[in-house]
């Protein structure tokens, strides 16, 4: 295992430290508790420190850090990480939550999640776990601290040690019915944030809906984002349960060294018309929630529009190439306008053939998304592949379509109805689930996810 | 990923300070936290204040095994007594309590080598030959309605019962078998009971289920004080999640037993395992009673 970070007085074999009781007594006999050092004198243990604090059952997941813990957790994961790994590190403090406007890791671990309790303390005490481990797992760093003890489940569930941080973004958002009453918090809920309407063609499946807390968790290894997904859902055990997750990848950067614009799995690239999230008085006209938008605790928000869309690959597959490129507005193999060879060459809705036909069939997706260019959203989508649909055989496979806006109805309830009335697309897809989260701004060092609403 | 070592003492003290609990003292540790974090690595193992005395736990907990084993014995005997006299529905009515008494103290049997296997393996868990018990017997009662060809099975169940109640005398009981035991107990619940595949035949599965808990709550109920005095927060959060399964259960409750795992929907299903899992995640903190 790489990356265990042993210092002075922890140089004996992890067997020999964590299975015999003798030579563990002996070491600390040898060397005063840190406790007692900082105590000034004073026998303080560790428990009973945490028993002061008050921390309860998610504490003890993450070890002695502990649902208050949070001050200094950053400082100290820094100081255990070589320069090799930050670089590998996508910070997870800062003025806007990461994974919205990060370029796109290559894989993608969705979660939604139900509250089970009925206590709003509870529920800040939940976030507060989460930012803790969030901030530990994005850094690479195992949680808590037992888990070279032989006599309890490790606190880490351990299949990300060893590996990377990946760039790992772990981003929270909470549900309209998260603003259901249950936790007074109703009049804080941002004026017209609601579930999606029902939208032309929609076939939505209660399974792939709704939630109250969304947690989208993206990072350069499966594994990696899986382990984060894992420990949320461990430490949220007794407070909260999922009610859906999905899976979903992009080509890797070792299979695109170029970093071209992606396909999805009709074939096509995906995301040529993504506003640059470089510019910033671009991300904040369309993406970030301003302060004067709504309610004062989404300011440096965003929000976020999550739609599980089954492709029909099977139909796609036996239609034509000349029918495909129609119903994109784009071609296949360059992504480009039609008529255009570059993929971004500007895209020319007025553009006719000689017969005097548009170019680009006012009803593909290209044209009826682009609009007259006015209304954008900030897409990051990926891929999923389920299984089989077992009623049919036919492939569970399509795209987790995850959007960021500044309005959700503006933006993009504004754009789908056109689609879904009129896109070509439609023949070939067909949106099977639907979630909305209003995601919060960043969280400052000392602060947590949620802490501007809480 | 690497490894957190340990905690430094400051992000402790910040974590009185943060939790703003408001308790006398907290005011005195307060220049710890301003204290120069020394990284220090020394594992933050502060033996107990009062070392759990595990003797009479131990001991408690061997006289609740003895009781229900010979409960068990006593409620094995009438339903193989049942079966062998032909009375079918008398033996389908007996079957799930008297499993219950088993259920309870599964963890002791498990630690008897082949006892366990003997008295409760389901179809397919052993060679076709060696099946025998309880669910062998259970299969002919409920698929086939005879209690026909079932006397040799009925009187090895009777023995394999008795050996358990043997043994149990002198079972090497430990506080390592007692903690691990009752998520073990959970363990069973959350693969087998919840999902219906225990008692696919008869259905009972719920009856194993509140067993199993059962059991895993009186290994909690015997080392609740010393868990207390090492991890009050744990201790209280496993007493609530033990509550709020026992509630979830109760709706299910059908005079002394348990409505049949068909009735179930999937909704509530999905509800008792989440309980399970939300119950079972605290217990199996409670390893930190041996000294950690």
């Amino acid at each position: 295992m790489k990356g265990f970070k042993r210092q002075k007085g922890q140089e004996k074999s992890q067997y020999a430290e964590s299975r015999n009781e003798q030579s563990d007594l002996t070491e600390k006999d040898a060397q005063p508790a840190d406790d007692e050092r900082s105590g000034k004198g004073k026998s303080v243990s560790r428990r009973d420190l945490l028993k002061l604090a008050g921390v309860g059952g998610l504490g003890l997941l993450l070890g002695g850090g502990g649902v208050g813990a949070v001050l200094s957790a950053s400082q100290r994961l820094e100081s255990m990480l070589t320069e090799a790994d930050t670089k590998d590190v996508v910070p997870f403090y800062g003025k806007h939550q990461a994974g919205i406007v990060t370029p796109a890791q290559d894989f993608i671990c969705f979660a939604a999640f139900d509250l089970t309790t009925p206590d709003k303390e509870q529920v800040r005490n939940l976030f507060k776990a989460w930012t803790e481990a969030s901030a530990t797992m994005t850094s690479g760093v195992l949680l808590g601290t037992d888990n070279e003890n032989i006599n309890l489940p490790p606190s880490d569930t351990g299949e990300a040690a060893g590996l990377s941080p990946s760039r790992t973004t772990i981003t929270f958002g909470v549900g309209p019915s998260f603003f259901d009453g249950r936790y007074g918090l109703a009049g804080l809920k941002p004026a017209g944030f609601r579930e999606l309407p029902r939208f032309q063609g929609d076939a939505l499946d209660e399974q792939w809906c709704g939630g109250d807390i969304g947690v989208q968790v993206c990072a350069n290894d499966l594994q990696v984002a899986f382990h984060a997904l894992r420990n949320l859902a461990r430490i949220a055990r007794g407070t909260a349960v999922l009610r859906w997750t999905q899976e979903g990848f992009q080509r890797t950067a070792q299979a695109d060294p170029a970093g071209s614009t992606p396909r999805n799995l009709l074939g096509f690239k995906d995301g040529t018309g993504n506003p640059d999230t470089s510019k910033a008085d671009e991300m904040n006209r369309l993406v970030w929630t301003q302060t004067n938008d709504g309610p004062a605790w989404m300011g440096d928000g965003s929000y976020m529009a999550v739609r599980r869309i089954r492709m029909r690959v099977e139909v796609w597959d036996r239609s034509t190439l000349g029918d495909q490129e129609d119903t994109f507005g784009r071609h296949r193999s360059s992504g480009a306008p039609l008529g255009k060879s570059k993929e971004f060459d500007k895209l020319d809705l007025a553009a006719t053939s000689p017969e005097g036909k548009p170019l680009t069939p006012p009803t593909s997706h290209v044209a009826l998304a682009h609009g007259n260019g006015s209304i954008n959203i900030l897409r990051r989508s990926y891929s999923y592949s389920s299984g089989l649909d077992k009623q049919t055989g036919q492939l569970d496979a399509g795209l987790l379509f995850i959007s960021y806006q500044r309005d959700l109805f503006k933006q993009f309830v504004h754009i789908q109805e056109k689609l879904a009335r009129n896109d070509k697309l439609n023949e070939y897809i067909v949106h099977k689930g639907s979630a909305v989260f209003a995601c919060f701004p960043g969280v400052s060092q000392g602060g947590y996810i949620g802490d501007t609403l809480f | 990923m690497k490894l957190r070592y340990a905690v430094p003492a400051g992000v402790l003290v910040s974590s009185i300070l943060f939790a703003g609990c408001g308790q006398a003292g907290t005011a005195d540790q307060q220049p710890a936290a301003t204290s120069k974090d020394t990284g220090a690595t020394t594992q933050t193992t502060t033996p107990a204040a009062t070392a759990p005395n595990f003797d009479q736990a131990v001991a408690a907990y061997r006289t609740y095994a003895t009781e229900q084993c010979d409960t068990f014995v006593k409620k094995t005997e009438e339903f193989t007594n049942a079966v062998k006299a032909g009375e079918l529905d008398k033996a389908k009515a007996l079957y799930a309590p008297a499993r219950m008494y088993y259920e309870r103290i599964e963890p002791i049997a498990e630690a008897l080598g082949d006892l366990d296997p003997n008295i409760d393996a389901r179809d397919g868990d052993v060679d076709a030959a060696d099946w025998r018990g309880f669910h062998r017997i259970e299969k002919t009662l409920w698929e086939e309605n005879t209690t026909k060809g079932l006397d040799e099975f009925s009187d090895r169940l009777l023995s394999d019962a008795k050996l358990l109640r043997a043994k149990v005398e002198t079972v090497n009981i430990d506080a390592s078998l007692m903690v691990t035991g009752a998520v073990e107990l959970l363990n069973e619940v959350s693969t087998s009971k919840v999902t219906g595949e225990e008692e696919r035949y008869s259905h009972t599965d719920l009856y194993d289920f509140a067993a199993n808990v059962e059991g895993a709550q009186k290994i909690y109920d015997i080392l609740k004080t010393d868990l207390n005095q090492k991890d009050a927060a744990l201790e209280k959060q496993i007493g609530e999640r033990f509550t709020a399964l026992q509630q979830e259960l109760a709706p299910f409750k059908d005079g002394e037993g348990y409505v049949s795992y068909t009735k179930l929907k999937p909704e509530e299903i999905k509800k008792l395992s989440q309980n399970l899992d939300a119950l079972a995640e605290p217990l199996s903190q409670m390893g930190k009673l041996l000294g950690v």
